[in-house]
């Protein structure tokens, strides 16, 4: 009875969605109040039914009903019950199902929270979301029904969840990538209803802002869970691993922050529009196109859900009809939009335009080692068969993101219009000798060796760091006293800052973690030790456990450090008694400075086991730089000028006087 | 206008630099992170470039996993695609889902000895699932058997 209903839920959620799709975009096409005013109700009635639905199929798990296929081959009367929960989003399925409620809860946020919006503009956005949530729908009710039954021949018990996701991380990583994901629809429906409506102006992108900031907040903080994951699950102790799971999660990511960016300089100085408007189209492209490729199993990857041919089909479809119709779109309209303010070669608009560059170019380059298995096997026949791997990725990459770190410095001094030269080098000069020669000084006197790429990386981490630095000073040199200016200072321009040294952590993070890593492979029989550093691992042997669900051997390693006993770590080889399938937990001592990695191998024979012991420093940092990132996304929607209730002039109208402003308030 | 030229203009030549800096580095990069996949026959017919790194596929034999006795983490086993095998040898861990009568795909070269060096040893992690290049070598093959 329940799975019905929540079948019926998505059936009645798909035709409210119809409804919204038409008749608020009507009523803005014929300025019919009545019609457009329709859009609050309908999005509220989406939401609560998508609720419903995902509450009866988290019902459906929790008793283990298992003649609910999806359950059954996704749960177990075993399973611990937050894993029951958890395996609601476990397979593809119901992962639909959490994405359209994800979807959803954009959609009625944003009737709830555009107070401001002219009526008009927030029944086109509700409308163009309306009909992204009818093609997921249908995509969902047509070809992957979550509620579907299996009456006669009801299974006794489930077939358990993957035990890879039988654990916290797979708990909350994809509500906050889903969250991300999807959240970018926001800004794309935004460009779609400014396109249509030929209102691409200043206020457009103040609009859209905060939307951005919260769906990249989101999925920056997806991607680190979903890395933080790989790292202690995967049981290989790497972090990323340029997986076409991954990239197609980050693809989405650099286009999106290439996206507020951009939006930054069309909100303060009304150029770049039409870019703007590409970028958000992209950004949600990229996500439909994460969709597709996650689902179809068109590329072999660690993370890809259960292959489908006919899903993956349908799925293109809706992505190429997607991008398309808004392309299309974007042919038809984006000619009108015209700006007219002017800029130096030395501006913040150019400087952000090298940013939006880096970040496309960058993307664009991802795309092409994701894809190119494809392209290379659809070119040179099925039996011709390459894999792309992380060698081509970091080539590409990082030496990108060393010009990034590079403009970012130089970017954030930068002012509106027209920096003059002299000015950044007066600002600047001391900040690059200090950056440059503290690169240097620092990693030799720590490890007393030369290492380029560390020196590198330091400089470019320091640079940021210290440009942030100076530009707090510049700021509030003014001001009475370095705290009065530093409270005169706004939130957004905060969360820039806020952000821009995320980026420096994990910059220095993924460095000195790939530079100084100690991995060692070690066979150990009982009670013999492997040292690293000043950490002595003694083996102790493995001991049998059983779990709610699994039994494991457990291997106890004893650390010590400078000879004294420091803590045990537990590596387990789990095996789960459903589907016998064997899963390496790791055990990891996490520090600010360093992290101990120990994973159990295989038996050798003789007692003797494969023991993975790992010294990491400064791995944390990489995850603690993408929060740092995300919390400067969200710092900057709580800025003021978007709460204001009196509806702000133009941006154009207020930079066209002579000499731009400075550039405090900007980003 | 005057003005709106250049600012194009100048938009333009960035775009040029980068997409210039771009393609460099991709085709750079292609060269060597591309990994080209065969099968143990083509392997045995010395269709790889010496010294070449490329990737493998096919099934573990049965009964050819020797570890125990072998010096400190190195395993061997044999690659087979039911007409060829080839003998593998990896320092490592092995992936939890590394089985005798199961697909895997290992990166690597071959040395001197004929010997498949393996850097890195690949299986995903579902039961049922055999990698797309054991499959694409097993009927490239045409052999049925029982590794």
């Amino acid at each position: 009875m329940i799975p019905e209903l929540g079948n019926f839920s998505l059936i009645l959620a798909l035709c409210l969605a119809t409804l919204m799709a038409v008749i608020p975009m009507s009523g803005a096409v014929s300025n019919n109040q009545l019609w457009m005013s329709l859009c609050r109700p309908l999005s509220s009635g989406i939401w609560v039914f998508m609720l419903l639905s995902f509450a009866c199929l988290s019902y459906a798990f929790l008793t283990d009903d298992f003649s609910v296929s999806y359950v059954a081959s996704n749960s177990n009367s075993l399973l611990p019950v937050r894993y029951k929960f958890s395996g609601v989003w476990g397979g593809h399925e119901g992962s639909m199902v959490l994405w359209i409620l994800m979807l959803a809860s954009w959609t009625y946020a944003v009737s709830l929270f555009s107070r401001n919006l002219p009526l008009d503009m927030l029944a086109r956005v509700q409308s163009v979301m309306g009909i992204i949530i009818i093609g997921f729908l249908l995509f969902t009710l047509l070809t992957s029904n979550p509620f579907d039954r299996t009456l006669l021949n009801t299974p006794a018990d489930g077939n358990d969840l993957n035990p890879l996701l039988q654990d916290f991380g797979m708990i909350v990583h994809p509500p906050f990538l889903y969250m991300g994901y999807v959240g970018f629809s926001v800004a794309f429906a935004f460009a779609i209803a400014a396109l249509l409506s030929g209102r691409l102006d200043a206020a457009w992108a103040r609009w859209t802002r905060p939307w951005t900031n919260a769906a990249w907040a989101f999925l920056s903080i997806g991607i680190a869970l979903g890395s933080w994951w790989a790292y202690y699950e995967l049981g290989w102790g790497g972090w990323w691993f340029w997986d076409p799971v991954e990239n197609v999660s980050f693809m989405p990511w650099l286009v999106g922050t290439a996206l507020i960016h951009s939006l930054a300089v069309t909100e303060k100085r009304g150029v770049f529009k039409s870019w703007t408007v590409l970028l958000a189209i992209a950004a949600f492209s990229l996500s439909l196109l994460g969709a597709f490729i996650v689902r179809s199993g068109v590329l072999t990857s660690v993370h890809a859900f259960a292959v489908d041919p006919e899903r993956g089909l349908v799925l293109l479809g809706l992505m190429l009809a997607v991008i398309g119709s808004s392309l299309f779109l974007y042919a038809l309209r984006a000619p009108v939009v015209k700006s007219n303010a002017s800029y130096s070669m030395t501006s913040r608009e150019v400087f952000l335009l090298i940013n939006n560059i880096i970040l496309v170019v960058s993307t664009a380059a991802v795309l092409l080692g994701t894809l190119y298995p494809l392209i290379h096997e659809a070119v040179y026949g099925e039996a011709n068969r390459v894999s792309i791997g992380p060698p081509y990725f970091n080539t590409v990459f990082v030496p990108l993101m060393g010009l990034l770190a590079l403009a970012l410095g130089v970017g954030t001094f930068s002012r509106w219009k027209k920096t003059s030269v002299t000015y950044l080098k007066q600002q600047l000069g001391k900040v690059l000798i200090a950056s440059v020669a503290l690169g240097i000084i620092i990693p030799l006197v720590t490890t007393s060796s030369v290492n380029i790429s560390a020196i590198i990386a330091m400089m470019l981490g320091l640079w940021i760091v210290l440009t942030i630095i100076k530009d707090l000073m510049t700021k509030t040199a003014n001001k009475k006293n370095f705290f009065v200016g530093l409270k005169s200072l706004t939130r957004s321009y905060y969360g820039m800052q806020f952000a821009h040294l995320g980026m420096a952590v994990i910059i220095l993070g993924v460095c000195m973690t790939s530079q100084y890593s100690v991995e060692r492979d070690v066979r150990l029989a009982p009670g013999e030790s492997e040292s690293i550093g000043n950490y002595e691992f003694i083996f102790q042997g493995i001991t049998d456990e059983v779990g709610p669900n699994y039994e494991a051997q457990r291997g106890t390693v004893t650390v010590l450090r400078n000879g004294e006993e420091y803590m045990t770590l537990y590596p387990e080889k789990r095996t789960y008694f459903a589907t016998r399938t064997v899963q390496t937990e790791a055990a990891i001592d996490v520090g600010f400075f360093r992290d101990l990695f120990t994973a159990l191998g295989d038996e050798r024979g003789d007692g003797s086991w494969v023991v993975r012991i790992h010294y990491k420093p400064f791995v944390f940092w990489i995850w603690m730089g993408a929060f740092l990132m995300a919390f400067g996304g969200i710092l900057a929607i709580t800025d003021k000028r978007y709460r204001s209730k009196k509806p702000v002039p133009s941006a154009l109208a207020e930079n066209s006087g002579q000499g731009g402003k400075l550039a405090a308030e900007a980003s | 206008m005057a003005t709106q030229r250049k600012q194009r203009m100048t938009i333009v030549s960035f775009i040029v630099v980068g997409s210039a800096i771009a393609v460099g580095l991709v085709l750079f990069a292609l060269n060597e992170g591309i990994n080209v996949f065969y099968t143990p026959s083509e392997v045995a017919q010395g269709e790889v470039p010496s010294g070449q790194n490329f990737r493998i596929g096919g099934m573990v034999k049965s009964g050819s996993l020797r570890s125990g006795e072998l010096q400190g983490t190195e395993v061997q086993f044999m690659a087979t695609d039911c007409l060829v095998d080839i003998p593998v040898s990896y320092t490592g861990v092995l992936p939890d889902l590394f089985r005798e009568g199961q697909g895997v795909v290992a990166d690597g070269y071959i040395d001197g000895n004929g010997v498949f060096q393996a850097s890195q040893i690949l299986a995903k992690h579902d039961e049922n699932y055999m990698p797309a290049e054991s499959v694409a070598a097993m009927e490239a093959s045409g052999a049925t058997c029982d590794p």
